[in-house]
């Protein structure tokens, strides 16, 4: 085996590892609709969708099957390069911002070391800052592709709010990458693993030799400026104007809106990916790396859940839930006990586990603040973005070069 | 063939019909994403040199600023579509061939003079960001502060001219 | 490797199309795009002779002329669209005169 990685594996491993990626990020997306449901419906008071598998699990099945099987209209007098490439660049430009992302230290597998993300580039930042960039087409487009006056201004209005918010968001991070002094993100990360475990993040920011600043206003600024960048609550106005009136994706249906609602999906969990990669260490474990024993919080964790899940599920309502809902709770403590004993495997699933710890909670906050915030007016929303979030991001940039020539003296 | 000649040719036979659709489309904003192409394949020929921050800049300002202002104006005017203007004959006749002439003269003088270009460097000792930063602040400070001069005169102008006259 | 021939061949390539095409347009938008086409080819021939010489001057002056199209860009586009409404047209052979 390792002697076919070694000689092919520069073409085996990316394409197995771009496969892996697209089936869990797709997955991810799918139940990230079910969560956002169900959290937004308790934090209101009621149930989500509960009735279409056990708990609402089968939910986005059901959403999925819809999409492909409605009819799907096209308007007369649209223009048809900008009617049909808008929801495919959008849904492009978000999946290509997962291959830079690294999801957990190098692995080596077979005798063949290989980054965890799909590419490794040096200028991963940038890259991703691109790709955000040219994200304003896919909106802009379709607002003009609709032939449809609401469209028109709605998709003009997002795309003025993601190019205003773009600015703050790329300020944001130059704290970050003073401190590291590179633009890859697995050497961001790296640079964050100091042995003092949580307190070293860049958001806290102390480490050993003094370079390293608090990076709290610019973490602040970032989230703020990447939800107004995902187009979510509070900075919402151009999406839900198809609430109001309309929206920039008013004249599509099934299956393009599809696209523009896995792309938006997706592009919150590439967001919530930088933001812990660049603030809350990316997948270094919150704890020092001396404390060996909490390799085993993966395990500690799963075990008790899976029995949980199938002590709940064997007295569920539906036939069909008290056979999926142990299965899964089954899965969960299998998995949980295979990690315990297993001591290579558990070692590779540590930075992952951490990793998408942080992420789930990142998205539980962006979902918790759907729930609870109103949005912004757009006058007040432009405002914001070009009279507040702009020079505190500047401000943070000086700040915190100040600080960090002042201790490096 | 090499890999690089292969990823060279592809990017260089879309900058090229980019270039050719910008021609020949009616509409201004088919010209407009024409253009987006030839610059993302211009900056996938910047990756392929080696001028990874140059690519990354293209994208980014040209690809992500410069275009979506121009998207925007596009839409804003509501341009339509060109309309159909005889050419005059002389233009067609005479223009064509001679513009072909200049891009033969320009393309064999590149070639004749190939023998003097000096060979492209190992692609290890290529400019990183760290280079380019390096260059920009010691030796190029000056025109640095300067560009930054122009792009503050060049915002106020913007704001004065989108001003309503009252 | 790529000859650096082949970049500056691409190069003067892109050039002549962005002539041809700033020459027989008539919409005063497209006749500014062709001339973004000809500073990205000049950007072009910049960075391929940056990288034969082995030096970084050359991605300097494109990181300047990058920032120099964006700075025009932005207030000739200002000018169009005044110019548009002025004229209620944006084809340049009706703006040929200085009366309105």
């Amino acid at each position: 085996m390792s002697e076919i990685l070694a000689k092919y594996g520069f073409l085996i491993v990316p394409i197995v590892k771009v496969a892996i990626l697209v089936l869990v990020v797709l997955t991810l997306d799918a139940y990230l609709t079910w969560l956002e449901r169900k959290v937004i419906a308790h934090i209101q008071a009621r149930w989500g969708p509960h009735r279409v598998g056990p708990h609402g699990l089968l939910q986005p099945l059901a959403d999925g099957i819809k999409f492909i099987l409605k009819e799907d209209p096209m308007p007369s007098g649209v223009d048809k390069t900008a009617y049909f490439l808008a929801p495919f660049l959008t849904l492009m430009l978000a999946m290509t911002s997962l291959a830079v992302i690294p999801f957990g230290p190098d692995i080596t597998i077979f005798g063949y070391t290989t980054n965890f993300g799909i590419a490794d580039v040096n200028i991963s930042l940038l890259v991703l800052f691109a790709i955000t960039a040219l994200g304003v087409y896919g909106f802009a487009l379709a607002g003009w592709g609709s032939n449809n006056k609401y469209s028109l201004l709605g998709g003009l209005r997002s795309s003025a709010q993601m190019i205003s918010y773009e600015l703050a968001l790329t300020l944001s991070v130059v704290g970050v990458l003073l401190i590291a002094g590179d633009l890859s993100l697995k050497h961001i990360v790296e640079k964050q693993a100091g042995d003092l475990g949580l307190l070293s993040w860049n958001i806290i920011g102390m480490s050993k030799n003094h370079g390293s600043f608090t990076q709290i206003i610019g973490c602040i600024c970032f989230f703020i400026a990447a939800i107004a960048e995902t187009n979510r609550v509070p900075f919402d106005l151009p999406e839900a104007e198809s609430e109001l009136v309309a929206g920039y994706h008013t004249e599509y249906a099934s299956m393009k809106f599809a696209m523009f609602f896995i792309g938006e999906y997706t592009s919150m969990i590439a967001v919530s990916s930088l933001f812990t990669i660049l603030f809350f260490g990316g997948w270094l474990s919150p704890l020092p790396a001396s404390w060996t024993m909490t390799h085993y919080l993966p395990s500690i964790i799963l075990l008790p859940l899976g029995l949980w899940v199938i002590y709940d599920g064997v007295r569920y309502e539906t036939i069909l839930g008290r056979i999926i809902l142990p299965g899964a709770g089954a899965v969960f403590a299998l998995l949980g006990a295979g990690l315990f004993l297993s001591s290579t495997v558990n070692e590779v699933i540590q930075g992952p586990f951490w990793f998408f710890a942080k992420v789930g909670s990142v998205l539980f906050f962006y979902i918790w603040m759907r729930a609870t915030l109103p949005r912004f007016r757009y006058d007040q929303l432009m405002d914001f973005g070009w009279k507040f979030l702009l020079p505190v991001s500047i401000a943070n940039v000086v700040l915190t070069s100040a600080v960090i020539m002042w201790r490096m003296k | 063939m090499s890999g690089a000649l292969v990823i060279f040719f592809v990017l260089a036979a879309l900058a090229v019909l980019g270039a050719v659709s910008l021609i020949l489309q009616r509409h201004p904003i088919h010209s407009a994403l024409s253009l987006i192409l030839v610059m993302v394949s211009l900056a996938g020929l910047y990756l392929l040199m080696g001028a990874e921050f140059i690519a990354a800049v293209q994208i980014i300002v040209y690809g992500g600023a410069v275009m979506v202002l121009f998207v925007f104006v596009i839409m804003l005017l509501n341009a339509g579509e060109e309309e159909r203007t005889n050419f005059s004959k002389l233009a067609t006749f005479a223009g064509i061939p001679l513009a072909l002439a200049l891009g033969g003269i320009i393309a064999a003088a590149i070639i004749r003079s190939s023998g003097h270009m000096p060979p492209p460097a190992a692609s290890g000792a290529m400019s990183s960001t760290g280079d380019l930063s390096k260059l920009l602040f010691s030796e190029f400070v000056y025109p640095f502060e300067l560009t930054s001069f122009l792009i503050l005169v060049a915002i106020l102008g913007a704001i004065v001219l989108a001003q309503r006259e009252n | 490797m790529v000859p650096t021939n082949y970049y500056l061949i691409l190069s003067a390539i892109l050039f002549g199309l962005g002539v041809l095409a700033f020459v027989f347009k008539r919409n005063i938008i497209t006749i500014f795009m062709a001339i973004e086409l000809m500073l990205n080819a000049v950007n072009l021939a910049f960075v391929a002779f940056s990288q034969a010489l082995g030096k970084a001057d050359g991605e300097v002056f494109v990181l300047f002329v990058i920032v120099v199209a964006a700075a025009e860009a932005a207030v000739g586009l200002g000018i169009i669209i005044l110019t548009a409404r002025n004229r209620r047209s944006l084809n340049v052979e009706r703006v040929d005169l200085l009366k309105l």
